[in-house]
C-alpha cells in the first residue's frame, strides 16, 4: 500500500488548515455562499436534504485496518454510527455538521486520508479495479498509475475550475471491473508486442442524462508520457468544454460534438506541445511508487482444500470468493447488500470488523468496489472458514454477489436534495422479494442498478436491469431499463415503456426475470439472453 | 474597482488594454485583455510588442484563464500578467501557479487573507508556469 513521505503529509496537512481558514472567512462573512460553496464542494463536503454530506476518498478504493477503524471512529463521533460505501469508491458521511468538518479532515489526516477534490469541478479521487494485484488476469498493477495521477490532479493549478467535475478510472486487464468506458478518461495499462507497458486512453465516457461510452482515442502511450497526455486532455477540456449549460459541460458533450477524431487531433497538437515543457515526472517517481504497491509475501505452499460441509459456507465460497494469482489464495467480497438492507452502508462495528478480519487474513488490505461491497484482497483459502464465520455472525456474510440481491443504489431522495424518487427502499423490496422466492440463485449473474434521477449516480444506465426514479406529476415513479453493461462487453441500457409505481416497478423486475428462465439457453446470463431475444419478448411480459 | 496587487519589480503599463481584436488590428497597442473565449495562442505572434495581458474573470468558476495564462508563459512571455475581475483570495496561489504575477480584483482583498493565500503551500505536487520544483523532482534529486 502507498504510504505518505513528509512532502505528501505536509500537503494534507495544509489542506486542512487550508479548509479551516476557509470556514472561519465564511463565518466572518468574508466569504459570501456561492464563494464558499466551490471551496467547501472540493473538500468533499455537500448539502443535501437534511444535512451536509462528507466524502471521503478512498484513493482507488485501498485502504488498511488504521485507516478503516479510523473511517469507524468517524462515523461514530461525528454522525450516527454507520457511513455509506459508494459506486466511486469511496465513503461517504450522511449527517455531518458543517462546525465539525475541518476536525474530521484533521482526524483523517493522521491516518493519511482526506476528502480533497471528492466533490466540485475538478479532477476527483481516481478509482480501479477493486481486485488489482491479486486479480490473475492483470497485465501489472494498475493502482501505481492511479497513484502517480493522484498526486499530478491533486491541487493542480489550471484544472481546479473545470468545466465540470471530471472522472478517471485505471485499470490493467482486459476484464473491466472499474466502469472504465464510463469515465471522463478511462486509462487501460496494457502490453504491446514489444512487451512495454503503455496506456491505452479512452476519453468521453460517462453516465448521467447523456450517458456515453468512451472511445479509445490513442491506444498507446508510453508510459514516460503518461501524465503529459493526461494534461493534453484536459487542457482542450478547460479551454472548449462548454460552460454555457450545465447538463452540456462534461467532457463526453466535447468529444461527442468535436467528434472523437478532432478532439484527439486537438490533443495530440497539445501534447507535442507540453512535451516541450517538462510536465512530466520523473520516471523513478513511477518507480519509487511501484514499490509500494509489491506482493504482499504469499506462502508458496498454502493449500488449496477447502472444507465444504457446510452448505451455507460453500454457497458464500462460491459466491463470494474470486480467483487469485497466488496458489491457495482468493479474494473474498463482503456483501454491503444484506436482504432488506441500505445497499453500501456498514456501521461503525462492521467497518472495526472487517479492518480487523483484513489485517488477521488479508495483509492488512481492504478495498472498496465500486458496486458498494469490500473486498478482503489476499485470503488464504485456508482461512476462509474462519473468515466466513465472524462475517455471518456480524451481518456481513450475504452470498450475493452480483446477483440481483447485489444491488447498486444511490443515495436518493432519502438524502439527496436532486432526487426525483427514493432509491433505497426500491433496492430494500427487490432483495426481499427476490430471497423470499429463493430465486436469487437460479437467476445467476444479474446486475441491477437503481439512480433516483437522472443524474444517473446509481448507474442505471449500465445495470443488466436499471431502474431510473422520475417524477410524475408529484409522485415517484420507476422507469424500466434493460441491457447495460459497464463490464468489457459496456453497453447502455434501453428503456422497456411506461413507468410503475414503487410496487410496480419490484413486479415488472419479477417479470422480467421469468422472461429471462422462459427464454435463457445454456450458460447465458440475463444480459445475453436480452442480446439475443431483444426487448420485444419482455415487453409484451411486462405491458402485454 | 481594488488596489491592484503587483508582484513584479518593472514599471506598471498605463494605458488601457485593448480586446483582442482590436490589439491584432492596431499594430502600436502593448496591453491587451484576454475574455475567457479569446484563443490566447492568437497573441503568440506578437509578443514581443507585449507589456500586458490582462486576463478576465467575469466569473471565478470559469477557469478558462488559468490555461491561458499557462499558455502565454509557455510560449515566453515574460511581460506582466494580470487576472482582473472576478478574482478571490482562494484561487489567488493557483493564478499565480499558473503564471499571473499581478491582480486586480473587483473586490478588495484583506491584506493577511492575501498573504495567508501564497504562503499556504510548503510543496506543489506538479509543474507550472511558476519556478517552484514539484514534490516528485524533490525526491528523486
Ligand atoms: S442519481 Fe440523482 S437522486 Fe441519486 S444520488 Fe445522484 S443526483 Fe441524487
Amino acid at each position: 500500500m502507498y504510504k505518505y513521505d513528509q512532502y505528501d503529509q505536509a500537503m494534507v496537512d495544509a489542506r486542512v488548515e487550508e479548509f479551516r481558514d476557509q470556514a472561519r472567512r465564511r463565518l466572518e462573512g468574508k466569504l459570501t455562499e456561492a464563494q464558499f460553496t466551490p471551496l467547501r464542494l472540493k473538500n468533499g463536503l455537500y448539502l443535501q436534504l437534511h444535512a451536509y454530506m462528507l466524502r471521503v476518498a478512498i484513493p482507488y478504493g485501498t485502504l488498511d485496518s488504521r485507516q478503516m477503524h479510523a473511517l469507524a471512529d468517524i462515523a461514530d463521533r461525528y454522525d450516527r454510527g454507520y457511513g455509506h460505501f459508494t459506486t466511486r469508491q469511496n465513503i461517504q458521511y450522511n449527517w455531518i455538521k458543517l462546525e465539525d468538518a475541518a476536525d474530521i479532515l484533521a482526524d483523517l489526516s493522521k491516518v493519511e486520508m482526506h476528502a480533497i477534490q471528492t466533490s466540485g469541478n475538478c479532477i476527483r479521487n481516481i478509482s480501479s479495479d477493486h481486485f488489482a494485484g491479486a486479480a490473475a488476469d492483470e497485465v501489472v498493477d494498475p493502482r501505481p498509475y492511479a497513484e502517480l495521477l493522484r498526486q499530478w490532479s491533486s491541487f493542480h493549478p489550471e484544472f481546479n475550475y473545470l468545466p465540470r467535475k471530471f472522472k478517471i478510472a485505471v485499470i490493467a486487464s482486459d476484464t473491466d471491473r472499474a466502469a472504465m468506458r464510463l469515465h471522463d478518461i478511462g486509462i487501460q495499462i496494457v502490453q504491446n508486442d514489444a512487451g512495454e507497458l503503455g496506456a491505452a486512453f479512452y476519453v468521453g465516457g460517462g453516465m448521467g442524462r447523456t450517458p456515453m461510452i468512451a472511445p479509445c482515442i490513442n491506444d498507446f502511450v508510453p508510459l514516460d508520457r503518461l501524465v503529459t497526455y493526461a494534461e493534453a486532455c484536459l487542457r482542450v477540456y478547460n479551454r472548449y468544454g462548454r460552460r454555457d449549460n450545465k447538463y452540456k459541460a462534461r467532457i463526453k458533450i466535447l468529444v461527442h460534438e468535436l467528434g472523437a477524431e478532432e478532439y484527439t487531433r486537438q490533443v495530440e497538437e497539445e501534447f507535442a506541445h507540453l512535451l516541450e515543457q517538462g510536465v512530466e515526472p520523473p520516471f523513478a517517481e513511477l518507480e519509487r511508487i511501484r514499490t509500494f504497491f509489491e506482493d504482499p509475501l504469499f506462502e508458496a505452499d498454502a493449500s488449496s482444500d477447502i472444507d465444504r460441509s457446510d452448505p451455507d459456507f460453500a454457497l458464500w465460497v462460491d459466491r463470494n470468493t474470486v480467483a487469485h494469482k497466488a496458489d491457495g489464495y482468493v479474494s473474498a467480497v463482503i456483501s454491503l447488500k444484506p436482504v432488506g438492507g441500505i445497499p453500501g452502508d456498514a456501521t461503525a462495528e462492521q467497518m472495526r470488523l472487517m479492518a480487523d478480519l483484513a489485517k488477521d487474513y488479508s495483509f492488512d488490505e481492504l478495498r472498496v468496489m465500486h458496486t458498494q461491497n469490500i473486498v478482503l484482497p489476499h485470503v488464504r483459502k485456508a482461512d476462509l472458514h474462519a473468515l466466513w464465520t465472524a462475517l455471518d455472525e456480524a451481518g456481513l456474510g450475504a452470498p450475493n454477489l452480483d446477483t440481483v440481491e447485489d444491488i447498486i443504489a444511490c443515495p436518493g431522495l432519502d438524502y439527496c436534495s436532486l432526487a426525483n424518487a427514493r432509491s433505497i427502499p426500491v433496492a430494500q423490496r427487490i432483495s426481499e422479494r427476490f430471497a423470499k422466492t429463493g430465486k436469487t440463485e437460479t437467476l445467476g449473474q444479474l446486475k441491477l442498478k437503481i439512480s433516483g434521477c437522472i443524474n444517473a449516480c446509481g448507474h442505471h444506465h449500465a445495470g443488466h436491469i436499471g431502474i431510473l426514479g422520475v417524477d410524475r406529476k408529484g409522485v415517484e415513479n420507476y422507469q424500466l431499463l434493460l441491457g447495460g453493461s459497464e463490464a468489457e462487453d459496456v453497453s447502455l441500457a434501453k428503456i422497456t415503456g411506461p413507468g410503475f409505481d414503487e410496487h410496480g416497478i419490484v413486479d415488472a423486475v419479477e417479470t422480467v426475470t421469468t422472461v429471462y428462465e422462459r427464454e435463457r439457453e445454456d450458460g447465458e446470463r440475463f444480459l445475453d439472453t436480452y442480446r439475443r431475444i431483444g426487448m420485444n419478448p419482455f415487453k409484451e411480459a411486462l405491458y402485454g | 474597482m481594488a488596489e491592484l496587487l503587483r508582484y513584479r519589480d518593472d514599471e506598471t503599463v498605463d494605458h488601457p488594454a485593448v480586446t483582442v481584436d482590436a490589439f491584432l488590428d492596431q499594430s502600436n497597442a502593448s496591453a491587451v485583455r484576454i475574455e475567457p473565449g479569446d484563443d490566447a495562442r492568437d497573441l503568440l505572434p506578437h509578443l514581443e510588442r507585449v507589456a500586458l495581458v490582462e486576463v478576465n474573470f467575469p466569473a471565478f468558476g470559469d477557469g478558462r484563464g488559468y490555461s491561458s495564462a499557462r499558455i502565454l508563459r509557455e510560449a515566453g512571455y515574460d511581460g506582466e500578467l494580470r487576472a482582473v475581475g472576478d478574482v478571490l483570495v482562494d484561487q489567488l496561489a493557483y493564478m499565480r501557479r499558473c503564471g499571473f504575477d499581478a491582480f486586480e480584483p473587483d473586490q478588495q482583498l484583506d491584506k493577511g487573507d492575501v498573504q495567508a493565500a501564497f504562503d499556504r503551500w510548503p510543496e506543489v505536487y506538479q509543474p507550472a508556469a511558476d519556478d517552484r520544483t514539484p514534490i516528485w523532482t524533490k525526491r528523486h534529486s
